[in-house]
């Protein structure tokens, strides 16, 4: 599903991708974590052409992604809709109902009739347990809402892979339970998924792989038993023991 | 006395207005120099220097008293109240005996005798004043033959200048200009404006005459002696000859002093009120269209100047730049007037079109700041949804924008709407100029301008209203914070 090779990038001299490789199969739920400032939202972005990197390749969802690619429309557009994204603030429109937020991009993008939009926005909505708020606007939900209505949103162009780019860090404790059973509930239903993190909650119990992000490079990847419980690294070890404290 | 000479007090002065004429050896005369050629203008070589008909006269004038003669600059249309008001000592400028005048002020005897020309595009099928019912005439503001045209079954367009009636009739945006014969000939039939002819015939005859103060009897009398006198010993037909102006008209017997025609408001009635509401309606017509022409022209503009390339980027910038710092006067002269013989707009087009292209630079820098002040969030949450440039524009930007945008926008408009009181250059009667006309029939500023002024709240406030309530309820989320 996802194939990085050789990935590189950089900001004048700062190194911050320095030679990624992975792969990644359908279904899987990764778990990126590790120190601030390693790369982890750099290189999740570069997986959807929000960033640029200098050299390597990307392939995914059967896009394939070169350096430097910023324009070329017909492949972003077939990309963004193939993979979609949650931000860490949500970024939902606040000019629009949830279910306008929703159906926006179907509509626009792939022209979808409007019926047929709201009706599956209201699936996706009764799916992130906010059928009865379609016609909210976005200040009147909660973060932790507005972010289940993000989901919601990325779900509507139905991309084949979903990334998550720290998507409880900005919510209050008791509120990241709700989008995390979101994901817990799209992992079961066998989304593949790459999740920015710092909970470790996903990264133990959902996530199939765990992938440990230090300075522009993959230090560790592997399953949460073995990458959580037994890491190998010394970075692994640090910031796993500073998240247990 | 110097504190009363410096602040020109009259009445509170023992010593009549002659008296003060020869003590300070200066007298003064109101004018208008957009009056231009051959009235009095500036000396082309030295503009500090007046030439003309009547500054001869007056020098003329002014010696017989002993005294020397200066010029005092004043709106044309505004002379009489002028006069009245104390604000020069003489009101001298192709000043039309009329009924109504002679009872505001003392007419002297007369110094021209003018005749009423009707001009008309050659090969036009009119030949009297009673051919062009129905017909758009041009005509100065005030004059007497804006009271003839006023009773007849025509419709009048106002001009300010002299120049301009002869070009809306070139133009064909009018049918004919009724003018005195000194404009006529000077501006309109002549060589270099071979469209027009000038009618055989007088529609009418009347006098130009030296206008005073009732309360300055020894003025007047001192006054018509020295034309008398000047008129006797030819010097009046040697400044007339001089100016080519000398005709067979001015050896009298002199033509009656212009009646009331009855055609002037005497009082602040439904007619007057109607013309109000009219005029408020043109006011309103054009700012809105104004407006929604500015609106898209400010966002194109805007949008160029955010995200275009370097040359969208640059031809906005001209743009605004060119717009926002030249004066909406000159652009809407050069639109109408200066761009006439290639591209002829109505005058209502033209001053929707003007003030619409200048407002819409103002727009563009509100748009220009509301864009910039938009989360980079929502840009990249659109793109990642796969809308692309345009549409995230489109849907997602330019929508937030203008919720941005609405205060702002809102002061424009009411600033629109009180600017749009400037059209009345190129002819417009609005609510300003329609003002500006009841204050001279009725002779006072205060019932007009009261009026007036209800007229334009009436328009805004309703307005500001509107955008308060169109705000409130799409900026949901932009409730302020406490501090």
């Amino acid at each position: 599903m996802i194939s990085v090779r050789t990935l590189c990038k950089a900001h004048g001299a700062r190194a911050v991708l320095t030679n990624v490789s992975a792969e990644v199969t359908k279904g899987e739920t990764i778990a990126i974590v590790g120190p601030s400032g390693g790369g982890k939202s750099t290189l999740l972005r570069c997986l959807n052409a929000l960033d640029t990197f200098d050299t390597g390749e990307v392939v995914i969802a059967g896009v394939t992604l070169r350096p430097r690619s910023g324009g070329a429309g017909e492949t972003l557009r077939a990309l963004r809709t193939r993979v979609g994204m949650v931000f860490q603030q949500f970024h939902l429109f606040p000019h629009l109902t949830v279910q306008a937020n929703i159906t926006l991009a179907p509509r626009v993008v792939r022209n979808v009739a409007p019926a047929v939009a709201a009706r599956r926005a209201h699936e996706l909505l009764d799916r992130v347990g906010l059928a009865d708020r379609w016609d909210a606007y976005p200040h009147e939900l909660s973060g932790g809402q507005q972010q289940r209505v993000a989901i919601a949103r990325a779900l509507a162009q139905d991309p084949e892979v979903l990334l998550f780019d720290e998507p409880t860090s900005a919510l209050d404790p008791e509120m990241r339970g709700e989008v995390m059973a979101v994901i817990r509930d799209l992992a079961a239903g066998g989304m593949t998924m790459l999740v920015v993190t710092h909970e470790m909650h996903l990264a133990t119990e959902i996530a199939t792989r765990v992938w440990v992000i230090d300075r522009g490079g993959i230090a560790e990847d592997g399953p949460p038993a073995q990458v959580v419980e037994a890491p190998k690294s010394q970075v692994a070890k640090d910031y796993f023991g500073r998240l247990r404290k | 006395m110097a504190v009363c000479a410096a602040v020109g007090c009259r009445s509170a002065d023992p010593a009549s207005t002659l008296a003060q004429i020869r003590a300070r050896g200066v007298l003064t005369y109101g004018a208008d120099l957009q009056g231009g050629e051959p009235y009095l203008y500036e000396d082309p070589k030295d503009p500090s220097h007046l030439l003309g008909f009547e500054v001869d006269i007056m020098d003329a004038l002014a010696r017989r008293l002993g005294v020397r003669a200066q010029m005092k600059q004043y709106a044309w249309s505004n002379l009489v109240p002028s006069l009245q008001r104390g604000d020069f000592d003489i009101a001298m400028n192709g000043l039309e005996a009329t009924a109504d005048r002679a009872q505001q002020i003392t007419l002297s005897t007369p110094y021209f005798v003018y005749a009423e020309t009707l001009a008309v595009r050659r090969g036009a099928p009119y030949h009297t004043l009673a051919d062009l019912a129905g017909k758009r005439v041009g005509t100065l503001n005030q004059t007497v033959a804006h009271d003839i045209l006023r009773a007849q079954p025509v419709e009048p367009v106002l001009y300010e200048g002299n120049e301009e009636p002869y070009a809306d009739l070139v133009q064909q945006r009018t049918e004919a200009v009724l003018l005195d014969n000194i404009i006529a000939r000077r501006y309109g039939c002549i060589p270099s404006k071979p469209e027009v002819v000038c009618l055989d015939g007088d529609v009418a005859l009347g006098t130009y005459v030296i206008g005073t103060r009732k309360t300055d009897p020894e003025l007047a009398k001192a006054i018509d002696e020295a034309i008398a006198a000047m008129r006797a010993d030819g010097e009046l037909e040697r400044i007339l000859r001089k100016a080519n102006l000398w005709d067979a008209r001015q050896t009298g017997p002199f033509p009656e002093v212009a009646p009331d025609a009855g055609v002037r408001a005497r009082s602040f009635d439904f007619e007057q009120a109607k013309l109000f509401a009219e005029g408020a309606g043109y006011t309103l017509f054009i700012s809105l269209l104004a407006f929604l022409l500015a609106v898209p022209i400010g966002m194109l503009l805007a949008v160029a100047r955010v995200y275009g390339g370097p040359l969208a980027r640059g031809a906005a910038r001209v743009y605004v730049e060119l717009f926002r710092g030249t004066p909406v006067l000159l652009q809407l002269y050069v639109l109408y007037y200066g761009l006439a013989p290639w591209w002829s707009l109505g005058p209502v087009t033209a001053a929707i079109l003007g003030l619409g292209l200048n407002y819409g630079a103002y727009e563009a820098e509100v748009y220009r700041g509301a864009l910039l002040g938009m989360p980079r969030g929502q840009t990249e949450a659109a793109k990642a949804l796969g809308l692309g440039p345009w549409q995230t524009l489109w849907h997602v930007l330019v929508p937030q924008a203008m919720r941005l945008a609405l205060p702002p926008m809102t002061n424009d408009f009411v600033s629109l709407l009180k600017d749009s009181s400037l059209v009345s250059v190129i002819t417009v009667i609005e609510l300003t100029k329609r003002m500006t006309i009841a204050a001279v029939d009725l002779r006072g500023w205060l019932v007009p301008g009261l009026a007036c002024a209800l007229l334009y709240l009436a328009l805004s406030v309703p307005l500001s209203e509107l955008a308060r309530r169109l705000e409130r309820r799409l900026a949901r989320d932009q409730r302020p914070h406490a501090l």
